[in-house]
C-alpha cells in the first residue's frame, strides 16, 4: 500500500495531525524517532519485532479486521507493518506523509484493548508496539485534535475535562445537597484524613454523568463506609496523556492522583467503573513513576461491588428483573482478571443473565477504549463501522433475550451507545452503579 | 509553625471538652478539628434550624456555637496561630470566616484556604463571574485570569502568586495553547513570560521571588525563576525549591532516563535515580534530602546523594530533618504495613497507618501518631504508647524538647496531655 492510503481511503480531516504533519521535516523525523527507540525502548521491542514469524494468527483477534471483512490492511501484523516495522527498517528516513498514516493507524485503527495478544502464539504485545508509535506521534506533535485537547487539559486541570477547581468541589456540594433529599445528612466527605476509602471518578463523571456520584455517595452511606474525595486536584483518575503518549505527563497526573490520596493518610483507593484509567493506575502510570505495584491499595468498583455483597455491607429490596447481558472491560478483563467478580455482582443483583458470546477475557471491545473515542467527531464514522462485530455479538445477545447492558466502564459506555444507536440494535446501557442504586434497600 | 512557648506545658491530663452533649444537641455534625495548643475543639455542625454553623468547646464544660450561621460551611480549619476559619456561603456568596468574624469580599465561590508559617495570613482562590483571582486577609488581587490554579502564599503572607492563564485558550484550540498562554501572576502581576504549562510556583524565604515547573513545548522542561527559564531543559522536572542560605533553587531533573538533583541549572546530585522528588532543606539549609528510587521499586531517602541502603518496596512519604540536619526520618509502606525509619533503620512495630514523624528540637527523639487495629497511638523513638484513642493529631514536642503535647479524643471526651519524655520513657 502507499504510505498515505488509509488516510485518504477515509477522508479524514483532523487539524491534530495534518497540522501537525505541516511542522515536519525529515530531519526532525528521524531525530525524534531513533531518540525514541535508541532511548526509551528495549528488548521488549526488540524481541516483539525480531520474534514475529508474520503468520497472521492476531488476525481473527481483531475486532477491526473481522469488522472489516477481514481486510488484511486491518490484521494486528499489518498495522505493525505500516508502522514500527518501516520505521525500524528505514531507520528513522520516513516522509511526513508515512507519519500521518502511522498516527491514524496508531490512534484510530487500534483500541490497545490485547485480544490480539491472546491469539499471537509468541504473546507479542501488538498494544505495547502501537503505544511506541504514540510515543513517536506524540514527540512530533502529530495528534488527533481532540484527544489532543484532552491531552492539555490533563496537564492544566489534572483532570480531562477541563474542569475548574471551584467547579469540582461545587458539583460534590450539588451531588451531596440532591441526596439529601433521599438520606437525610447523607455526606460526601470532602478530604476526611484516615478514611477508610478514597474514591476517585473521571473528568466526565462530574461534568456529564453527576448521578454517578450521587449513586456512589447513596452507596457508601448504606454501606457504612468511612470514606472521601479530595477537594483538590488528584480526584480524576483518568489518563488520556496514557494514550498520546506524553508519558511525562501521565506521570505527573499518576503522582498527583496517589499523593492526593496518600496525604489523606486512606487506606486504599476505590475508583469508579472506568477501564482506561484502572490501567493507568494500575499498570502503566504507576510503573512509570518507579512502583512495581501501586503504592496504595486500589481497587475498581467492581471489586468493591463485589465485597459489600461478599460481606453483606449491603441490602437489596428485590432483584433487578429485566434480563440483562454483561460486556467485560478490556482493561479490567484481560488486563485485571476482573470477570468472575463481574458475574457474582450480576449473580447477586440480577433475576435474568444472559451471558454475550465470546465473554471475559475472549469478549470483544467496544471499539472505544486506547482512546480511540477520545479522537472525537473525526474519526467517529470510521469508529462505528468498525463496531459491526460488535454490534452483531449485542445482536445475539438480544436475540436470546437480554434487554439491558451492563459496562462497567465509560469508555465501553460511549462505544456501545454509539453502536446501539447505529445499528439500531434499541438496548439500554448500564453500569453496575446503576442497578445497584435501584435495587438498593436504604437504611433505617 | 508559630513558637510554642507560651502554651501551657504542665504535665498532666485535662479535660478540654465533653463531645457526648454536641452529638446529643446536633443531628448533623462533621469530624472535630483541635487547635495547635490543644486548647480549643470545634466541629462543622447543622443547627435545629438545619443551618451550617461552627460549634467549639465553652466554659464548664459547655458547648457554644457561632453566632452567625451559613447554608453551607466547608474547610474548617485552626490556623497555625490557633484562630479558627472556614469558608462559608450565604445566598450562594462565598467568603473566609476567621472566629466567626467573616470578610467583606465575597464571591461565587472560594477554595484552597491557606496559612503562612505564622498564621497571620489566610489566603483563598476566588472565582467570581467566571474570573479567577486571588484574596487574603480579605484584600484582593486587582487582576482576574479566566482560569488559575496552584495558588502559594510566601512565608511572611504579604504575596501571593498562582498560575494563570494569561491567554485565554478554548477548548480544542491545540496550536494556540502550544505557543503558551500560560504563566505565574504574583499579587496579581504575570510574569511577562508565558510557557505551554506551568506547575507549582514556591516563594523564596525572603519573600522576593518566585519559582515554579515550566514547559515550553512538549519535551522541553524547565525551572523558571522570576519568568526566566534556566539556561538547560530536561525531559522532566519536579517542584524547585529555594534554598534558605542563599539565592540559588534546587529541583529533581530527568535527563537520559535518570533523575537528579540540579541546582540552578547544573547537576549536583550526581548519582542518577530512577525517581527523586519532594527535595527539602534542613531548617540551616546546609543539607538537602529527597525521597528516592535506588532502583525500580525500591525507595529510600537520600541526604546529600547519600542514600540509605535500605530500602523500601511500596511508598514512602513524609520525610523530615531533625533541626541540625543530622538526623532523617520518614513514613514507608513495605509488605503492605507502614512504618517508620530513622537515620536508615525501621522501627521494629509496623501499623495499618503511620503519620509524618516529628523530632524533638534537639534531634534527640522522635514522635508520631499511627494507626493499629482501628485505633490510634502515640509511638516515641519506636515504642508505642498503650492509650488508644479514636481520634489523635501529631504529637508535638515543647521547644526544649523535654514534654510531648499529646491530643486526642477517647470515647467522645477530648483531653490535652503533657507528659515528660526527659530521661527516656
Amino acid at each position: 500500500m502507499t504510505e498515505s492510503k488509509a488516510v485518504k481511503d477515509t477522508a479524514i480531516d483532523d487539524q491534530g495531525i495534518i497540522k501537525g504533519i505541516e511542522q515536519l521535516s525529515p530531519e526532525k523525523i528521524e531525530r525524534v524517532i531513533n531518540q525514541v527507540l535508541k532511548s526509551e525502548t528495549g528488548a521488549r521491542l526488540k524481541t516483539y519485532v525480531d520474534t514475529c514469524v508474520h503468520c497472521g494468527l492476531c488476525s481473527d483477534g481483531c475486532h477491526y479486521f473481522l469488522a472489516h471483512d477481514r481486510d488484511p490492511k486491518y490484521s494486528p501484523a499489518a498495522k505493525v507493518k505500516q508502522t514500527l516495522w518501516e520505521i525500524i527498517r528505514k531507520k528513522g528516513k520516513v516522509t511526513p506523509e508515512f507519519i500521518e498514516n502511522a498516527a491514524v493507524v496508531a490512534y484510530t485503527q487500534c483500541n490497545l484493548c490485547k485480544r490480539c495478544a491472546m491469539y499471537c502464539p509468541f504473546g507479542l504485545d501488538i498494544a505495547y508496539v502501537m503505544s511506541v508509535m504514540r510515543r513517536i506521534c506524540h514527540k512530533l506533535g502529530v495528534v488527533p485534535l481532540y484527544i489532543q485537547d484532552t491531552a492539555h487539559s490533563h496537564s492544566v486541570t489534572k483532570n480531562q475535562m477541563w474542569i475548574k477547581d471551584d467547579e469540582w468541589v461545587d458539583t460534590l456540594m450539588w451531588q451531596e445537597e440532591e441526596a439529601q433529599d433521599e438520606v437525610e445528612n447523607l455526606r460526601i466527605p470532602l478530604d476526611k484524613e484516615g478514611a477508610d476509602v478514597f474514591y476517585s471518578v473521571i473528568g466526565p463523571e462530574p461534568k456529564f454523568r453527576a448521578q454517578l456520584i450521587y449513586q456512589a455517595a447513596v452507596i457508601m452511606n448504606a454501606a457504612g463506609e468511612n470514606w472521601t474525595m479530595p477537594s483538590m486536584p488528584g480526584w480524576d483518575n483518568s489518563d488520556m496523556c496514557m494514550y498520546t503518549g506524553d508519558y511525562e505527563m501521565m506521570e505527573r497526573l499518576k503522582k498527583a492522583h496517589f499523593e492526593a490520596a496518600a496525604n489523606l493518610k486512606v487506606k486504599k483507593i476505590v475508583m469508579g467503573e472506568c477501564g482506561h484509567a484502572f490501567r493507568s493506575v494500575y499498570d502503566m502510570g504507576n510503573r512509570a513513576l518507579g512502583w512495581k505495584m501501586p503504592p496504595l491499595e486500589v481497587i475498581h468498583a467492581i471489586e468493591y461491588y463485589n465485597d459489600l455483597f461478599v460481606k453483606e455491607k449491603i441490602k437489596i429490596k428485590k432483584k433487578f428483573d429485566r434480563p440483562v447481558t454483561l460486556h467485560d472491560p478490556c482493561n479490567i478483563v484481560r488486563g485485571r482478571g476482573l470477570h468472575e467478580m463481574s458475574r457474582n455482582i450480576v449473580n447477586a443483583t440480577c433475576k435474568n443473565f444472559i451471558e454475550m458470546t465470546p465473554n471475559r477475557e475472549h469478549n470483544y471491545c467496544c471499539v472505544a477504549g486506547g482512546g480511540v473515542i477520545n479522537c472525537g467527531p473525526p474519526f467517529k464514522n470510521a469508529r462505528v463501522d468498525s463496531g459491526k462485530i460488535k454490534a452483531e455479538q449485542l445482536f445475539a445477545a438480544k436475540a436470546k433475550g437480554a434487554e439491558v447492558v451492563i459496562a462497567p466502564c465509560h469508555n465501553c459506555h460511549g462505544g456501545l451507545e454509539d453502536i446501539i444507536h447505529h445499528y439500531g440494535i434499541d438496548m439500554e446501557l448500564k453500569f453496575f452503579g446503576d442497578i445497584i442504586y435501584e435495587i438498593l434497600e436504604l437504611p433505617e | 509553625m508559630s513558637n510554642n512557648n507560651s502554651w501551657d506545658w504542665d504535665t498532666g491530663k485535662r479535660l478540654v471538652a465533653d463531645l457526648e452533649p454536641w452529638h446529643n444537641e446536633f443531628s448533623y455534625m462533621e469530624e472535630a478539628r483541635i487547635s495547635p495548643h490543644g486548647e480549643n475543639i470545634a466541629a462543622i455542625v447543622k443547627n435545629e434550624d438545619m443551618e451550617f454553623t461552627i460549634c467549639s468547646q465553652g466554659a464548664d464544660g459547655s458547648f457554644i456555637t457561632w453566632e452567625n450561621s451559613y447554608d453551607k460551611i466547608w474547610n474548617l480549619k485552626y490556623g497555625p496561630d490557633n484562630r479558627l476559619s472556614a469558608l462559608i456561603s450565604d445566598m450562594a456568596e462565598w467568603t473566609v470566616s476567621t472566629d466567626d468574624t467573616p470578610w467583606e469580599n465575597t464571591y461565587d465561590f472560594a477554595w484552597d484556604m491557606t496559612f503562612n508559617p505564622a498564621g497571620t495570613h489566610v489566603s483563598v482562590s476566588t472565582q467570581k463571574e467566571l474570573q479567577y483571582s486571588v484574596i487574603t486577609n480579605d484584600v484582593p488581587w486587582e487582576n482576574s485570569y479566566s482560569r488559575l490554579t496552584d495558588m502559594a502564599l510566601s512565608p511572611d503572607g504579604n504575596h501571593t502568586a498562582a498560575v494563570v492563564e494569561t491567554i485565554p485558550v478554548l477548548e480544542s484550540e491545540i496550536f494556540k495553547f502550544r505557543k503558551g498562554c500560560y504563566s505565574v501572576a504574583v499579587d496579581g502581576t504575570p510574569w511577562g513570560t508565558n510557557f505551554m504549562n506551568v506547575w507549582d510556583p514556591v516563594f523564596s524565604w525572603d519573600n522576593a521571588r518566585v519559582a515554579a515547573s515550566v514547559r515550553t513545548n512538549y519535551q522541553d522542561y524547565f525551572i523558571a525563576v522570576d519568568g526566566k527559564t534556566w539556561n538547560k531543559s530536561f525531559t522532566s522536572v519536579w517542584m524547585p525549591r529555594f534554598s534558605p542560605v542563599d539565592k540559588s533553587v534546587t529541583a529533581p531533573v530527568k535527563t537520559n532516563g535518570k533523575w537528579f538533583l540540579a541546582k540552578d541549572g547544573d547537576i549536583v546530585w550526581d548519582r542518577g535515580y530512577h525517581q527523586l522528588w519532594h527535595h527539602f532543606y534542613s531548617r540551616d539549609g546546609l543539607k538537602i534530602a529527597a525521597i528516592v528510587a535506588s532502583e525500580f521499586g525500591k525507595w529510600t531517602l537520600a541526604v546529600d546523594d547519600t542514600p540509605w541502603e535500605i530500602t523500601f518496596s511500596q511508598y514512602l512519604t513524609d520525610a523530615v530533618l531533625s533541626d541540625d540536619g543530622k538526623r532523617a526520618a520518614c513514613v514507608f509502606k513495605d509488605d503492605n504495613k507502614w512504618g517508620i525509619a530513622v537515620d536508615g533503620g525501621a522501627w521494629e512495630d509496623k501499623f495499618d497507618m503511620a503519620w509524618k514523624p516529628v523530632f524533638s528540637p534537639d534531634g534527640r527523639k522522635v514522635a508520631a501518631k499511627v494507626e493499629i487495629n482501628g485505633a490510634y497511638h502515640v509511638v516515641v523513638d519506636g515504642t508505642v504508647f498503650k492509650t488508644a484513642y479514636d481520634h489523635l493529631e501529631s504529637p508535638v514536642f515543647s521547644s526544649d524538647g523535654s514534654k510531648l503535647l499529646i491530643k486526642g479524643i477517647e470515647k467522645n471526651r477530648y483531653h490535652r496531655e503533657i507528659i515528660s519524655v526527659k530521661g527516656g520513657l
